[in-house]
């Protein structure tokens, strides 16, 4: 179940990207953060229990938010723009 | 030319936003430097894009400050230099390291102004790392900046004016509240009625907000404790503990805080003295009336200095850049100078008063469960911290953090380091004000390890 509830910008342009390789949409003016958790419950799975995180301050204080894409890349979620064609990663991925 | 370097400004709230215009009025141009990608700070912080909602339908009775604060700042184009989604990540000798556009770029200044600003103050509570909790801040972000509730049914807990605000606004913008618990008695809340006579319309504003919350059919609930957030892999339920009864509600989102924390690392990073403020419960950088620090050339000013708000911050932000400009021998406007001080003096008052009406529960320290997550980067648990404290007999925060890891994760301790204190103080017996302060390590925030070689490769050459 997602876990932000959209209550503007439904209508806005689609943006394209893939979450753990299914295809997805956000919308313009989504942060990284927004886009993955209008589709889906979590941004990742800590490292040393495997517990689902996703977020907690989205400010860019609490360094909860990082998801890795495709290419290694770690991305702060709550403060990095989405765009198109992103391919984001919220499983356990081996160390970068 | 032998031109003096431009002053640096940390931070493009409120705060920063007036010392940059002052400057500029002066004529100097600051560089100044912000996270986000446009100004605002937190609590004026604007979209990514513009959507269907109007100014009032994000600042509320805020809305002309929020708009002259932006609209000020874009008239200063051209006169400054502003690097936005930029992030100063240290200091040393007098120069900068900010990593902007996806590198590091050393900056030497004359003159250092940091207005960097808070974030939510937390104590740990069962479940809440699950998914669907979120800082009272972070819950507003998501509603002002993203467009999105938390939550479909939503619970905001914990104590300090932000609590009422973010849930008054979810409310307005149609989201689902299930309830509002204040960690605080409601016999607080008389507290208020000293703040009457300083500040009418903001006591008047929040004694609305609350009436409208009721109407709204939101339940308050005041003086809860031991509470917990249910859940297996996102937010379930919230059970709490009040008038000695057990209570608990089904919820999908949680905004949580207790007040605010200011973000004092830049401050350490340049070597500013620090002194134990008890109402904030922390080590702050001193400062005088103006913003003058322990260290020439820095300056304070916002809630990066010691809580205080947005309006403090505008005036603070003025106020420092005055002095700045008198620290150089240029002209500045004593009147001015001196009605600012006041201001602030005054709101001051104010702040002691809303720090009586929505007190910060220092007793839940001795309640929290061994088994609950304490450092959420490293996964240390309360117990871990509690049997490093006995084993070790740590009495001193950094020695805490080099035997049970808390505060040393991504965070670098903004999140837990307020719980590490308390919860050493009173394992310890020592006060609040005797076991330390964090010590802050560049970079203050995560950055990729490639930028900074190739800064000191830069450096080098």
């Amino acid at each position: 179940m997602p876990l932000l509830h959209r209550l503007v910008r439904a209508d806005h342009p689609a943006i394209p990207f893939t979450l753990d390789g299914v295809a997805c949409e956000g919308r313009a003016g989504d942060t990284v953060l927004t886009a993955i958790l209008t589709q889906a419950d979590r941004l990742r799975l800590s490292e040393f229990s495997a517990s689902p995180r996703a977020g907690f301050c989205q400010m860019g204080a609490c360094q909860d938010c990082w998801v890795v894409l495709e290419s290694g890349e770690r991305l702060r979620a709550c403060s990095t723009a989405l765009t198109a064609g992103m391919r984001i990663l919220t499983r356990r991925a081996r160390a970068a | 030319m032998n031109e003096r370097p431009q002053p640096l400004i940390v931070g493009a709230g409120p705060a920063g936003i007036r010392a940059a215009q002052a400057l500029v009025a002066a004529g100097l141009r600051p560089l100044i430097v912000d996270e986000a990608p446009a100004c605002g700070g937190q609590i004026y912080r604007q979209r990514f894009v513009p959507d269907a909602r109007s100014s009032h339908d994000l600042y509320g009775s805020e809305a002309p400050k929020a708009e002259a604060l932006h609209r000020d700042f874009a008239a200063l184009e051209g006169k400054l230099d502003y690097w936005p989604q930029a992030l100063l990540w240290n200091l040393r000798d007098g120069r900068a390291d900010i990593m902007v556009a996806g590198t590091s770029r050393q900056v030497a200044y004359d003159g250092l102004v940091l207005a960097t600003g808070a974030t939510d103050r937390t104590l740990p509570i069962p479940g809440w790392t699950l998914p669907g909790v979120f800082t009272l801040g972070g819950a507003q972000i998501a509603l002002k900046s993203q467009g999105c509730a938390i939550g479909s049914k939503i619970v905001f807990l914990g104590s300090g004016p932000l609590l009422y605000l973010v849930a008054w606004q979810y409310m307005k913008a149609g989201a689902k509240i299930v309830a509002v618990l204040d960690t605080a008695p409601f016999a607080a809340k008389f507290n208020l009625l000293r703040g009457l006579p300083l500040f009418p319309a903001i006591v008047l504003r929040g004694m609305r907000m609350t009436a409208e919350l009721k109407l709204g059919g939101v339940a308050l609930h005041y003086g809860v404790t031991d509470v917990r957030i249910e859940g297996k892999n996102a937010v379930e339920a919230i059970a709490w503990r009040q008038d000695g009864m057990e209570h608990r509600l089904a919820c999908d989102g949680i905004g949580y805080g207790l007040a605010l924390r200011s973000e004092t690392q830049a401050a350490d990073l340049a070597g500013c003295r620090f002194t134990f403020n008890p109402r904030d419960r922390t080590a702050l950088p001193e400062r005088d009336a103006a913003g003058r620090t322990s260290v020439p050339g820095v300056y304070l000013a916002g809630d990066g200095a010691g809580i205080a708000g947005a309006d403090a911050a505008e005036r603070a932000g003025e106020r420092v850049a005055l002095a700045l400009l008198q620290d150089r021998g240029l002209p500045h406007d004593a009147g001015r100078t001196a009605a600012l001080e006041a201001e602030l003096a005054r709101i001051g008052r104010f702040r002691e008063v809303l720090e009586a009406a929505f007190p910060f529960p220092a007793h839940w320290i001795q309640d929290i469960a061994d088994a609950t997550t304490l450092c959420r980067c490293e996964e240390v648990t309360a117990g871990e911290v509690r049997a490093a404290i006995g084993r070790f007999g740590v009495h001193e925060l950094n020695r805490l953090k080099a035997v049970s890891r808390i505060g040393m994760g991504r965070c670098q301790g903004r999140v837990c380091g307020a719980a590490a204190a308390e919860l050493l103080a009173h394992e310890t017996g020592f006060g609040i004000d005797a076991v330390g302060r964090l010590r802050s390590q560049a970079p203050i925030k995560p950055v990729p390890l490639t930028l900074a070689l190739a800064a000191q490769q830069e450096a080098a050459e």
